[in-house]
Protein backbone atom coordinates (compact mmCIF):
# COMPACT_ATOMS: atom_id res chain seq x y z
CA UNK A 1 0.00 0.00 0.00
CA UNK A 2 1.38 3.23 -0.96
CA UNK A 3 0.49 6.00 1.68
CA UNK A 4 1.14 9.17 1.61
CA UNK A 5 1.04 11.65 5.11
CA UNK A 6 1.01 15.03 4.77
CA UNK A 7 2.34 17.08 7.97
CA UNK A 8 3.23 20.57 9.25
CA UNK A 9 5.83 21.93 10.82
CA UNK A 10 4.34 24.67 13.73
CA UNK A 11 5.88 26.72 16.33
CA UNK A 12 6.74 24.58 19.82
CA UNK A 13 3.66 24.52 22.40
CA UNK A 14 4.34 27.16 24.89
CA UNK A 15 6.81 28.76 22.86
CA UNK A 16 6.69 32.95 23.65
CA UNK A 17 4.81 34.93 21.93
CA UNK A 18 6.17 37.93 20.08
CA UNK A 19 4.13 39.29 16.71
CA UNK A 20 6.35 40.91 14.20
CA UNK A 21 6.70 44.57 12.63
CA UNK A 22 3.79 43.59 10.10
CA UNK A 23 1.08 42.67 12.68
CA UNK A 24 0.10 39.17 10.79
CA UNK A 25 1.89 36.61 12.23
CA UNK A 26 4.87 35.98 15.11
CA UNK A 27 8.33 36.80 15.17
CA UNK A 28 10.38 33.70 14.15
CA UNK A 29 13.37 34.71 15.37
CA UNK A 30 12.23 33.34 19.23
CA UNK A 31 10.50 30.75 17.79
CA UNK A 32 11.28 26.81 17.89
CA UNK A 33 9.29 24.47 15.92
CA UNK A 34 8.21 20.72 15.95
CA UNK A 35 5.52 18.53 13.86
CA UNK A 36 1.87 19.29 14.50
CA UNK A 37 0.93 16.69 16.97
CA UNK A 38 -2.03 15.18 14.86
CA UNK A 39 0.54 14.42 12.01
CA UNK A 40 2.63 12.87 13.86
CA UNK A 41 -0.30 10.82 14.86
CA UNK A 42 -1.04 10.59 10.85
CA UNK A 43 2.15 9.31 10.55
CA UNK A 44 1.97 6.68 13.37
CA UNK A 45 -0.74 5.42 11.68
CA UNK A 46 0.67 5.26 8.23
CA UNK A 47 3.67 3.35 9.74
CA UNK A 48 1.55 0.70 11.13
CA UNK A 49 -0.32 0.31 7.99
CA UNK A 50 3.02 -0.60 6.40
CA UNK A 51 4.01 -2.94 9.09
CA UNK A 52 0.78 -4.72 8.54
CA UNK A 53 0.53 -4.10 4.89
CA UNK A 54 3.77 -3.69 3.09
CA UNK A 55 4.63 -0.63 0.92
CA UNK A 56 5.45 2.82 1.07
CA UNK A 57 4.93 5.95 3.83
CA UNK A 58 5.72 9.45 2.11
CA UNK A 59 6.06 12.07 4.05
CA UNK A 60 5.06 15.58 2.10
CA UNK A 61 5.39 18.88 4.11
CA UNK A 62 4.89 22.41 2.32
CA UNK A 63 7.00 25.09 4.20
CA UNK A 64 10.54 27.37 4.70
CA UNK A 65 13.36 25.56 4.68
CA UNK A 66 13.46 25.12 8.60
CA UNK A 67 11.09 22.29 7.63
CA UNK A 68 13.14 19.93 6.22
CA UNK A 69 13.98 19.50 10.16
CA UNK A 70 10.79 18.06 10.61
CA UNK A 71 10.86 15.72 7.41
CA UNK A 72 14.35 14.64 8.81
CA UNK A 73 12.32 13.48 12.02
CA UNK A 74 9.57 11.76 9.97
CA UNK A 75 12.36 9.64 8.08
CA UNK A 76 13.71 8.66 10.85
CA UNK A 77 10.69 7.25 12.25
CA UNK A 78 10.42 5.37 9.48
CA UNK A 79 8.87 6.86 6.35
CA UNK A 80 10.83 5.91 3.14
CA UNK A 81 11.13 8.90 1.38
CA UNK A 82 9.56 12.58 1.30
CA UNK A 83 8.42 15.40 -0.85
CA UNK A 84 9.25 19.11 0.47
CA UNK A 85 7.37 21.87 -1.28
CA UNK A 86 9.34 24.68 -0.35
CA UNK A 87 8.48 28.65 -0.64
CA UNK A 88 6.54 31.55 1.08
CA UNK A 89 3.15 30.24 1.64
CA UNK A 90 1.77 32.28 4.57
CA UNK A 91 -0.23 34.38 2.66
CA UNK A 92 -1.56 30.96 0.84
CA UNK A 93 -5.48 30.44 2.25
CA UNK A 94 -6.27 26.58 2.56
CA UNK A 95 -7.77 26.54 -0.66
CA UNK A 96 -4.31 27.66 -2.55
CA UNK A 97 -2.35 25.31 -0.01
CA UNK A 98 -4.06 22.27 -0.60
CA UNK A 99 -4.03 23.12 -4.47
CA UNK A 100 -0.27 22.88 -4.27
CA UNK A 101 -0.42 20.02 -2.04
CA UNK A 102 -2.88 18.01 -4.67
CA UNK A 103 -0.53 18.84 -7.34
CA UNK A 104 2.74 17.68 -5.67
CA UNK A 105 0.91 14.03 -5.29
CA UNK A 106 -0.83 13.65 -8.06
CA UNK A 107 1.44 11.63 -10.10
CA UNK A 108 1.93 9.18 -7.01
CA UNK A 109 -1.03 7.71 -7.44
CA UNK A 110 -1.23 7.41 -3.86
CA UNK A 111 -3.81 4.46 -1.67
CA UNK A 112 -3.98 6.20 0.85
CA UNK A 113 -3.15 9.89 2.23
CA UNK A 114 -3.18 10.80 5.80
CA UNK A 115 -3.16 13.92 7.78
CA UNK A 116 -3.37 15.32 11.11
CA UNK A 117 -7.13 16.80 11.85
CA UNK A 118 -6.14 19.97 12.71
CA UNK A 119 -2.92 22.60 13.07
CA UNK A 120 -1.93 23.40 16.02
CA UNK A 121 -0.80 26.82 14.96
CA UNK A 122 -3.90 27.95 12.64
CA UNK A 123 -6.07 25.24 13.41
CA UNK A 124 -8.64 25.61 10.26
CA UNK A 125 -9.01 21.40 10.26
CA UNK A 126 -9.56 21.56 6.48
CA UNK A 127 -6.17 21.18 4.73
CA UNK A 128 -6.82 17.40 4.47
CA UNK A 129 -10.58 17.54 3.38
CA UNK A 130 -10.04 20.01 0.59
CA UNK A 131 -7.20 18.18 -0.48
CA UNK A 132 -9.23 15.19 -0.90
CA UNK A 133 -11.48 17.30 -2.90
CA UNK A 134 -8.85 18.73 -4.57
CA UNK A 135 -7.95 14.91 -5.57
CA UNK A 136 -11.78 13.88 -6.18
CA UNK A 137 -10.39 11.39 -3.76
CA UNK A 138 -13.61 10.37 -1.22
CA UNK A 139 -12.31 11.19 2.82
CA UNK A 140 -13.47 10.63 6.64
CA UNK A 141 -12.41 13.15 9.43
CA UNK A 142 -11.65 12.78 12.99
CA UNK A 143 -10.72 9.40 12.31
CA UNK A 144 -9.24 6.83 15.59
CA UNK A 145 -8.89 3.61 13.87
CA UNK A 146 -7.81 2.56 10.45
CA UNK A 147 -8.51 -1.42 9.05
CA UNK A 148 -7.72 -2.40 5.03
CA UNK A 149 -9.81 -4.50 3.87
CA UNK A 150 -9.09 -5.63 0.02
CA UNK A 151 -9.73 -2.38 -2.31
CA UNK A 152 -11.33 -0.33 0.61
CA UNK A 153 -11.03 0.79 3.97
CA UNK A 154 -12.89 0.98 7.19
CA UNK A 155 -12.29 3.41 10.02
CA UNK A 156 -13.57 4.48 13.14
CA UNK A 157 -14.48 8.44 13.24
CA UNK A 158 -14.87 10.03 16.49
CA UNK A 159 -18.40 12.19 16.87
CA UNK A 160 -19.24 14.20 20.05
CA UNK A 161 -19.99 13.22 23.36
CA UNK A 162 -17.94 9.96 23.27
CA UNK A 163 -20.34 8.58 20.28
CA UNK A 164 -18.17 6.65 17.10
CA UNK A 165 -19.11 5.37 14.24
CA UNK A 166 -17.12 3.04 11.70
CA UNK A 167 -17.57 4.20 7.86
CA UNK A 168 -16.36 1.91 4.93
CA UNK A 169 -14.93 3.82 2.01
CA UNK A 170 -12.92 2.84 -1.35
CA UNK A 171 -9.47 3.47 -2.24
CA UNK A 172 -7.81 5.89 -2.77
CA UNK A 173 -9.10 8.06 0.19
CA UNK A 174 -8.06 10.39 2.64
CA UNK A 175 -8.25 10.18 6.24
CA UNK A 176 -7.70 13.39 8.56
CA UNK A 177 -6.18 11.41 11.52
CA UNK A 178 -7.50 12.42 15.66
CA UNK A 179 -4.28 13.00 18.38
CA UNK A 180 -3.87 9.21 20.05
CA UNK A 181 -5.04 6.80 17.74
CA UNK A 182 -1.78 5.25 18.87
CA UNK A 183 1.44 5.79 21.42
CA UNK A 184 3.85 7.66 19.20
CA UNK A 185 7.22 5.39 18.13
CA UNK A 186 10.54 7.41 19.10
CA UNK A 187 13.07 7.12 16.32
CA UNK A 188 16.14 4.81 16.99
CA UNK A 189 19.45 5.32 16.42
CA UNK A 190 19.57 3.38 13.37
CA UNK A 191 16.67 4.81 12.05
CA UNK A 192 18.90 8.12 12.49
CA UNK A 193 21.15 6.76 10.22
CA UNK A 194 19.33 5.87 7.48
CA UNK A 195 17.66 8.57 7.22
CA UNK A 196 20.38 10.39 5.79
CA UNK A 197 20.60 8.56 2.67
CA UNK A 198 16.76 8.92 1.74
CA UNK A 199 15.26 10.68 -0.30
CA UNK A 200 14.16 14.05 -0.02
CA UNK A 201 12.30 15.67 -2.73
CA UNK A 202 11.98 19.50 -3.09
CA UNK A 203 9.69 21.46 -4.97
CA UNK A 204 9.36 25.04 -5.66
CA UNK A 205 5.87 26.13 -4.89
CA UNK A 206 6.61 28.91 -7.37
CA UNK A 207 7.19 26.25 -10.40
CA UNK A 208 2.69 25.30 -9.70
CA UNK A 209 2.25 28.80 -11.26
CA UNK A 210 0.57 31.60 -9.81
CA UNK A 211 -1.85 30.64 -7.20
CA UNK A 212 -5.34 32.15 -7.43
CA UNK A 213 -5.92 35.16 -5.15
CA UNK A 214 -6.71 33.93 -1.48
CA UNK A 215 -10.70 33.95 -0.72
CA UNK A 216 -10.10 34.93 2.62
CA UNK A 217 -7.16 36.96 3.96
CA UNK A 218 -5.68 36.96 7.66
CA UNK A 219 -5.73 40.80 8.70
CA UNK A 220 -3.92 41.14 12.18
CA UNK A 221 -3.01 38.84 15.18
CA UNK A 222 -3.29 40.23 18.40
CA UNK A 223 -3.19 39.10 22.35
CA UNK A 224 -6.70 37.85 23.61
CA UNK A 225 -8.06 40.42 25.83
CA UNK A 226 -9.35 39.46 29.09
CA UNK A 227 -13.37 39.17 29.51
CA UNK A 228 -12.93 37.68 33.01
CA UNK A 229 -11.74 39.33 36.21
CA UNK A 230 -9.34 36.53 37.21
CA UNK A 231 -7.91 37.18 40.35
CA UNK A 232 -4.34 36.14 40.61
CA UNK A 233 -2.56 35.13 44.19
CA UNK A 234 0.98 35.90 44.51
CA UNK A 235 3.34 34.81 47.12
CA UNK A 236 5.50 31.95 47.16
CA UNK A 237 4.10 28.15 46.60
CA UNK A 238 2.94 27.96 50.24
CA UNK A 239 1.88 31.51 50.94
CA UNK A 240 -0.26 31.19 47.45
CA UNK A 241 -1.55 27.54 48.28
CA UNK A 242 -2.64 28.50 51.72
CA UNK A 243 -4.51 31.87 49.92
CA UNK A 244 -6.25 29.99 47.57
CA UNK A 245 -6.88 27.05 50.60
CA UNK A 246 -9.08 30.48 52.49
CA UNK A 247 -10.67 31.69 49.07
CA UNK A 248 -12.00 27.62 48.83
CA UNK A 249 -13.06 28.00 52.18
CA UNK A 250 -14.32 31.15 52.76
CA UNK A 251 -15.53 32.56 49.35
CA UNK A 252 -16.32 29.83 46.94
CA UNK A 253 -17.12 27.83 50.35
CA UNK A 254 -16.56 24.06 48.90
CA UNK A 255 -13.97 22.73 52.11
CA UNK B 1 -25.54 37.27 -3.68
CA UNK B 2 -27.78 38.61 -0.94
CA UNK B 3 -28.70 37.01 2.23
CA UNK B 4 -27.28 35.27 5.60
CA UNK B 5 -28.01 31.31 5.53
CA UNK B 6 -27.70 29.35 8.38
CA UNK B 7 -27.21 26.06 8.21
CA UNK B 8 -29.46 24.03 10.99
CA UNK B 9 -28.14 20.61 12.37
CA UNK B 10 -30.43 18.05 13.75
CA UNK B 11 -30.53 14.38 13.95
CA UNK B 12 -34.36 12.49 13.47
CA UNK B 13 -34.28 10.09 16.32
CA UNK B 14 -37.85 7.75 16.48
CA UNK B 15 -39.61 10.38 14.69
CA UNK B 16 -38.57 13.53 16.47
CA UNK B 17 -35.77 15.52 15.53
CA UNK B 18 -33.01 16.42 18.07
CA UNK B 19 -31.18 19.38 17.98
CA UNK B 20 -27.45 19.89 17.81
CA UNK B 21 -27.45 22.98 20.24
CA UNK B 22 -25.04 24.69 19.27
CA UNK B 23 -27.20 25.23 15.75
CA UNK B 24 -28.84 28.43 17.76
CA UNK B 25 -25.50 29.71 18.63
CA UNK B 26 -24.72 29.52 14.93
CA UNK B 27 -28.12 31.22 14.47
CA UNK B 28 -27.47 34.04 16.77
CA UNK B 29 -24.09 34.82 15.18
CA UNK B 30 -26.02 34.72 11.87
CA UNK B 31 -28.46 37.11 13.34
CA UNK B 32 -25.60 39.56 14.51
CA UNK B 33 -24.32 39.10 10.88
CA UNK B 34 -27.13 40.13 9.13
CA UNK B 35 -27.95 43.02 11.25
CA UNK B 36 -24.62 44.57 10.47
CA UNK B 37 -24.56 44.15 6.61
CA UNK B 38 -28.39 44.88 6.64
CA UNK B 39 -29.48 41.42 4.74
CA UNK B 40 -32.14 38.88 5.47
CA UNK B 41 -31.95 36.13 7.73
CA UNK B 42 -32.55 32.71 5.97
CA UNK B 43 -31.95 29.42 7.67
CA UNK B 44 -32.17 25.59 6.48
CA UNK B 45 -32.45 22.01 8.07
CA UNK B 46 -31.74 19.04 5.49
CA UNK B 47 -32.00 15.20 5.92
CA UNK B 48 -34.59 13.40 4.33
CA UNK B 49 -37.54 14.56 6.05
CA UNK B 50 -36.33 17.94 6.80
CA UNK B 51 -39.88 19.43 7.03
CA UNK B 52 -40.95 19.20 10.90
CA UNK B 53 -37.34 21.04 11.95
CA UNK B 54 -37.55 22.95 9.21
CA UNK B 55 -41.29 24.33 10.88
CA UNK B 56 -39.69 24.19 14.31
CA UNK B 57 -37.17 26.60 12.90
CA UNK B 58 -39.61 28.93 11.04
CA UNK B 59 -41.00 29.89 14.36
CA UNK B 60 -38.75 32.58 14.77
CA UNK B 61 -38.31 36.13 13.11
CA UNK B 62 -36.86 35.02 9.72
CA UNK B 63 -36.76 35.67 6.18
CA UNK B 64 -37.56 32.21 5.19
CA UNK B 65 -36.75 28.83 5.96
CA UNK B 66 -35.41 26.09 3.82
CA UNK B 67 -35.58 22.59 3.59
CA UNK B 68 -33.25 20.59 2.01
CA UNK B 69 -34.68 17.38 1.47
CA UNK B 70 -33.93 13.91 -0.61
CA UNK B 71 -34.29 10.44 0.37
CA UNK B 72 -29.93 9.94 0.49
CA UNK B 73 -29.23 12.55 2.89
CA UNK B 74 -30.30 10.63 5.87
CA UNK B 75 -27.95 9.22 7.42
CA UNK B 76 -25.09 12.11 7.21
CA UNK B 77 -22.39 11.40 4.22
CA UNK B 78 -20.01 14.19 3.38
CA UNK B 79 -20.43 12.90 -0.72
CA UNK B 80 -24.42 13.44 -0.06
CA UNK B 81 -24.27 17.01 2.23
CA UNK B 82 -21.66 18.48 -0.32
CA UNK B 83 -23.22 17.71 -3.42
CA UNK B 84 -26.91 18.64 -1.88
CA UNK B 85 -25.72 22.00 -0.47
CA UNK B 86 -23.47 23.16 -3.34
CA UNK B 87 -26.74 22.73 -5.64
CA UNK B 88 -28.74 24.65 -2.73
CA UNK B 89 -26.21 27.53 -2.61
CA UNK B 90 -25.63 27.50 -6.05
CA UNK B 91 -29.46 28.15 -6.34
CA UNK B 92 -29.92 30.77 -3.29
CA UNK B 93 -27.25 32.52 -3.99
CA UNK B 94 -26.58 33.44 -0.40
CA UNK B 95 -23.48 35.90 0.75
CA UNK B 96 -22.59 34.09 3.76
CA UNK B 97 -22.68 30.67 4.33
CA UNK B 98 -23.34 29.91 8.30
CA UNK B 99 -22.65 26.91 10.22
CA UNK B 100 -21.75 25.79 13.77
CA UNK B 101 -17.85 23.66 13.86
CA UNK B 102 -19.29 20.81 15.02
CA UNK B 103 -17.35 17.82 14.35
CA UNK B 104 -20.17 16.82 11.08
CA UNK B 105 -19.80 20.20 9.87
CA UNK B 106 -15.68 19.92 10.17
CA UNK B 107 -16.37 16.16 8.02
CA UNK B 108 -18.30 18.18 4.98
CA UNK B 109 -18.02 22.60 4.88
CA UNK B 110 -14.44 23.03 4.13
CA UNK B 111 -14.92 20.30 1.14
CA UNK B 112 -18.25 21.98 0.09
CA UNK B 113 -16.71 25.00 0.03
CA UNK B 114 -13.49 24.64 -1.87
CA UNK B 115 -16.36 23.07 -4.64
CA UNK B 116 -17.12 26.89 -4.64
CA UNK B 117 -13.75 27.88 -4.63
CA UNK B 118 -13.57 29.34 -1.53
CA UNK B 119 -12.14 28.65 2.27
CA UNK B 120 -14.39 28.35 4.82
CA UNK B 121 -13.30 30.91 7.54
CA UNK B 122 -13.86 28.18 10.98
CA UNK B 123 -14.49 28.20 14.55
CA UNK B 124 -15.07 31.94 14.24
CA UNK B 125 -15.06 33.46 17.93
CA UNK B 126 -16.44 37.00 17.58
CA UNK B 127 -17.04 39.22 14.59
CA UNK B 128 -16.93 43.32 14.19
CA UNK B 129 -17.64 45.56 11.58
CA UNK B 130 -15.16 47.32 9.75
CA UNK B 131 -17.14 50.08 7.91
CA UNK B 132 -19.76 47.82 6.02
CA UNK B 133 -17.18 45.19 5.59
CA UNK B 134 -17.62 42.44 8.36
CA UNK B 135 -14.32 41.32 9.83
CA UNK B 136 -14.32 37.79 11.78
CA UNK B 137 -12.39 36.76 14.83
CA UNK B 138 -10.31 33.09 15.35
CA UNK B 139 -8.39 32.05 17.40
CA UNK B 140 -4.81 30.31 16.61
CA UNK B 141 -2.09 28.72 18.72
CA UNK B 142 -4.90 27.03 21.10
CA UNK B 143 -6.49 30.28 21.66
CA UNK B 144 -3.59 31.83 22.93
CA UNK B 145 -3.69 34.44 19.81
CA UNK B 146 -6.60 36.06 18.42
CA UNK B 147 -6.56 36.86 14.44
CA UNK B 148 -8.85 39.30 12.18
CA UNK B 149 -9.76 37.58 9.19
CA UNK B 150 -11.70 39.05 5.99
CA UNK B 151 -13.43 37.24 3.12
CA UNK B 152 -11.96 38.34 -0.23
CA UNK B 153 -13.49 35.80 -2.57
CA UNK B 154 -15.90 36.72 -4.91
CA UNK B 155 -18.35 33.75 -3.88
CA UNK B 156 -20.43 33.50 -0.66
CA UNK B 157 -18.49 33.49 2.08
CA UNK B 158 -18.73 30.45 4.60
CA UNK B 159 -18.14 30.47 8.07
CA UNK B 160 -18.30 27.95 10.94
CA UNK B 161 -18.60 29.44 14.78
CA UNK B 162 -17.19 28.14 17.93
CA UNK B 163 -19.05 26.20 20.77
CA UNK B 164 -20.12 28.71 23.49
CA UNK B 165 -18.76 32.36 21.51
CA UNK B 166 -22.55 33.26 20.67
CA UNK B 167 -25.25 33.60 22.68
CA UNK B 168 -27.86 31.43 21.52
CA UNK B 169 -31.79 32.03 21.86
CA UNK B 170 -31.36 35.90 20.59
CA UNK B 171 -33.87 35.59 17.63
CA UNK B 172 -37.15 36.75 18.48
CA UNK B 173 -40.24 34.58 17.87
CA UNK B 174 -42.31 34.94 14.87
CA UNK B 175 -43.24 32.96 11.68
CA UNK B 176 -41.81 32.61 7.89
CA UNK B 177 -42.40 30.50 4.81
CA UNK B 178 -40.29 26.95 4.37
CA UNK B 179 -39.64 26.29 1.12
CA UNK B 180 -38.65 22.66 -0.01
CA UNK B 181 -35.76 22.01 -2.03
CA UNK B 182 -35.00 18.73 -4.07
CA UNK B 183 -31.51 17.98 -4.92
CA UNK B 184 -30.44 16.04 -7.46
CA UNK B 185 -28.08 13.36 -5.83
CA UNK B 186 -27.58 9.74 -7.04
CA UNK B 187 -26.45 6.96 -4.76
CA UNK B 188 -23.44 6.03 -7.17
CA UNK B 189 -22.09 9.99 -5.92
CA UNK B 190 -22.13 8.94 -2.15
CA UNK B 191 -18.54 7.22 -1.92
CA UNK B 192 -19.03 6.08 1.60
CA UNK B 193 -20.89 3.95 3.73
CA UNK B 194 -21.37 4.84 7.40
CA UNK B 195 -22.41 2.42 10.14
CA UNK B 196 -24.78 2.99 13.28
CA UNK B 197 -23.09 5.48 15.65
CA UNK B 198 -22.36 3.81 18.99
CA UNK B 199 -20.76 4.51 22.63
CA UNK B 200 -17.58 2.50 23.74
CA UNK B 201 -18.98 1.34 27.07
CA UNK B 202 -21.35 2.90 29.61
CA UNK B 203 -19.71 5.43 31.80
CA UNK B 204 -18.04 3.93 34.91
CA UNK B 205 -17.66 8.12 36.24
CA UNK B 206 -19.73 10.31 35.84
CA UNK B 207 -18.52 13.22 36.40
CA UNK B 208 -21.50 16.20 35.66
CA UNK B 209 -22.75 15.87 38.87
CA UNK B 210 -19.66 16.26 40.43
CA UNK B 211 -19.72 19.35 42.73
CA UNK B 212 -16.02 19.42 42.98
CA UNK B 213 -13.43 18.86 40.47
CA UNK B 214 -9.70 18.80 40.19
CA UNK B 215 -8.37 17.91 36.57
CA UNK B 216 -5.07 17.67 34.93
CA UNK B 217 -3.24 18.33 32.25
CA UNK B 218 -0.21 18.20 29.82
CA UNK B 219 1.78 19.83 33.18
CA UNK B 220 2.04 16.80 34.65
CA UNK B 221 4.58 15.64 32.60
CA UNK B 222 4.57 11.96 33.18
CA UNK B 223 2.19 8.98 34.58
CA UNK B 224 4.09 8.30 37.41
CA UNK B 225 3.66 11.93 38.71
CA UNK B 226 -0.35 11.75 38.76
CA UNK B 227 -0.18 10.95 42.81
CA UNK B 228 0.92 14.59 43.26
CA UNK B 229 -2.96 15.93 41.68
CA UNK B 230 -4.85 12.71 43.15
CA UNK B 231 -3.74 13.27 46.85
CA UNK B 232 -5.06 16.88 46.63
CA UNK B 233 -8.28 15.71 44.92
CA UNK B 234 -8.29 13.43 48.07
CA UNK B 235 -7.98 15.94 50.53
CA UNK B 236 -10.62 17.68 48.60
CA UNK B 237 -12.82 15.30 48.59
CA UNK B 238 -12.66 16.20 44.47
CA UNK B 239 -13.35 14.19 41.21
CA UNK B 240 -10.01 13.51 39.47
CA UNK B 241 -10.38 14.54 35.73
CA UNK B 242 -8.29 15.18 32.75
CA UNK B 243 -7.57 16.84 29.19
CA UNK B 244 -7.80 14.94 26.34
CA UNK B 245 -3.54 14.29 26.02
CA UNK B 246 -3.69 12.39 29.54
CA UNK B 247 -6.41 10.00 28.75
CA UNK B 248 -4.89 9.58 25.27
CA UNK B 249 -1.55 8.36 26.72
CA UNK B 250 -3.59 6.07 29.15
CA UNK B 251 -2.62 7.74 31.94
CA UNK B 252 -6.15 7.96 33.38
CA UNK B 253 -8.99 6.05 31.97
CA UNK B 254 -11.49 7.71 28.75
CA UNK B 255 -14.17 8.23 30.82
CA UNK B 256 -12.32 11.09 32.83
CA UNK B 257 -11.58 13.34 29.81
CA UNK B 258 -13.40 16.32 30.01
CA UNK B 259 -13.93 18.52 26.89
CA UNK B 260 -15.41 18.70 23.65
CA UNK B 261 -14.75 14.56 23.37
CA UNK B 262 -15.41 13.70 26.79
CA UNK B 263 -18.03 14.81 29.70
CA UNK B 264 -19.41 18.91 29.99
CA UNK B 265 -19.04 19.33 33.70
CA UNK B 266 -20.48 22.07 35.72
CA UNK B 267 -19.01 21.60 38.86
CA UNK B 268 -18.96 24.34 42.20
CA UNK B 269 -14.98 24.37 41.78
CA UNK B 270 -13.36 23.14 38.92
CA UNK B 271 -9.42 23.13 39.46
CA UNK B 272 -7.46 22.89 36.70
CA UNK B 273 -3.79 21.80 37.44
CA UNK B 274 -1.53 22.16 33.99
CA UNK B 275 -3.93 22.42 31.51
CA UNK B 276 -3.23 25.03 28.92
CA UNK B 277 -6.63 25.31 28.37
CA UNK B 278 -7.07 24.52 24.28
CA UNK B 279 -10.72 25.39 23.13
CA UNK B 280 -11.11 21.74 23.56
CA UNK B 281 -11.08 21.63 26.84
CA UNK B 282 -12.93 24.60 27.83
CA UNK B 283 -15.85 23.58 26.32
CA UNK B 284 -16.32 20.86 28.53
CA UNK B 285 -15.78 23.07 31.51
CA UNK B 286 -16.91 26.07 31.00
CA UNK B 287 -20.14 25.51 32.94
CA UNK B 288 -18.29 25.30 35.91
CA UNK B 289 -19.22 27.97 39.00
CA UNK B 290 -15.84 28.80 39.89
CA UNK B 291 -12.75 28.31 37.85
CA UNK B 292 -8.98 27.59 39.60
CA UNK B 293 -6.07 27.32 37.33
CA UNK B 294 -2.44 26.56 38.28
CA UNK B 295 -0.06 26.90 35.48
CA UNK B 296 3.44 27.91 34.93
CA UNK B 297 2.75 29.72 31.17
CA UNK B 298 1.12 33.07 32.23
CA UNK B 299 -0.30 33.36 28.72
CA UNK B 300 -1.96 29.86 28.76
CA UNK B 301 -5.29 30.31 27.55
CA UNK B 302 -7.29 28.77 30.53
CA UNK B 303 -6.29 31.93 32.92
CA UNK B 304 -9.40 33.43 30.44
CA UNK B 305 -11.64 31.24 32.14
CA UNK B 306 -10.23 31.31 35.46
CA UNK B 307 -11.69 33.09 38.44
CA UNK B 308 -8.43 32.38 40.49
CA UNK B 309 -4.97 31.63 39.14
CA UNK B 310 -1.78 31.10 40.64
CA UNK B 311 1.11 30.93 38.27
CA UNK B 312 3.74 28.79 39.30
CA UNK B 313 5.52 25.07 39.15
CA UNK B 314 2.61 22.85 39.67
CA UNK B 315 5.14 20.48 41.55
CA UNK B 316 5.57 23.15 44.40
CA UNK B 317 2.27 24.39 44.36
CA UNK B 318 -0.09 21.39 44.50
CA UNK B 319 1.74 19.62 47.08
CA UNK B 320 1.46 23.03 49.41
CA UNK B 321 -2.56 23.30 48.44
CA UNK B 322 -2.78 19.36 49.27
CA UNK B 323 -1.06 20.60 52.95
CA UNK B 324 -3.17 23.91 53.00
CA UNK B 325 -6.42 21.56 52.44
CA UNK B 326 -5.86 19.16 55.09
CA UNK B 327 -4.70 21.81 57.57
CA UNK B 328 -8.20 23.66 56.81
CA UNK B 329 -10.07 20.17 56.85
CA UNK B 330 -8.01 19.67 59.86
CA UNK B 331 -7.19 16.16 58.12
CA UNK B 332 -4.04 14.97 59.53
Amino acid sequence: MKIIVAVKQVPLRDSGIHIDASGKWLDEQDLSFEINEPDAYALEAALLLKEQHGGEVIVLCAGPERAAQTIRETLAKGADRAIHIEGDLVRLDTLSLARLLATAVSGENADLILTGLQSDDLGLGQTGVVMAEMLGIPHASIVMEVEKIYGHIRVKRELEDGWFQWVEMPLPALLTIQSGISKLRYATLMGIKKAKTKEIRRVDAASFGNASPPAVSLDRVYLPQKKKETRMIAGSPTEAAAALADVLKFEVRVI
Amino acid sequence: MSGVLVVLEYRSQSGTSAWNRMSWEALAAGQELAALTGQPLLAAAIGSEPEPPAAEAAQRRLARVYAVKHDLLTPYTADGFTIALEQFIRSVQPAYVLFAHTYQVRDFAPRLAARLEETLIADVVGLHADGTQPVFVRQLLQGRLNADYRHTGHGPCFLSTQAGAFRPETVPSGSCEVEVFRPQLDKTEIRSSPGERFRLSERGVDLTSASLIVSVGRGIKEKDNLPVVEELAQALGAELAASRPICDNGWLPMERQVGSSGQSVSPKVYIAVGISGAIQHLVGMKGSKAVVAINKDENAPIFEVADYGIVGDLFAVVPALTAAVRKVRGIA
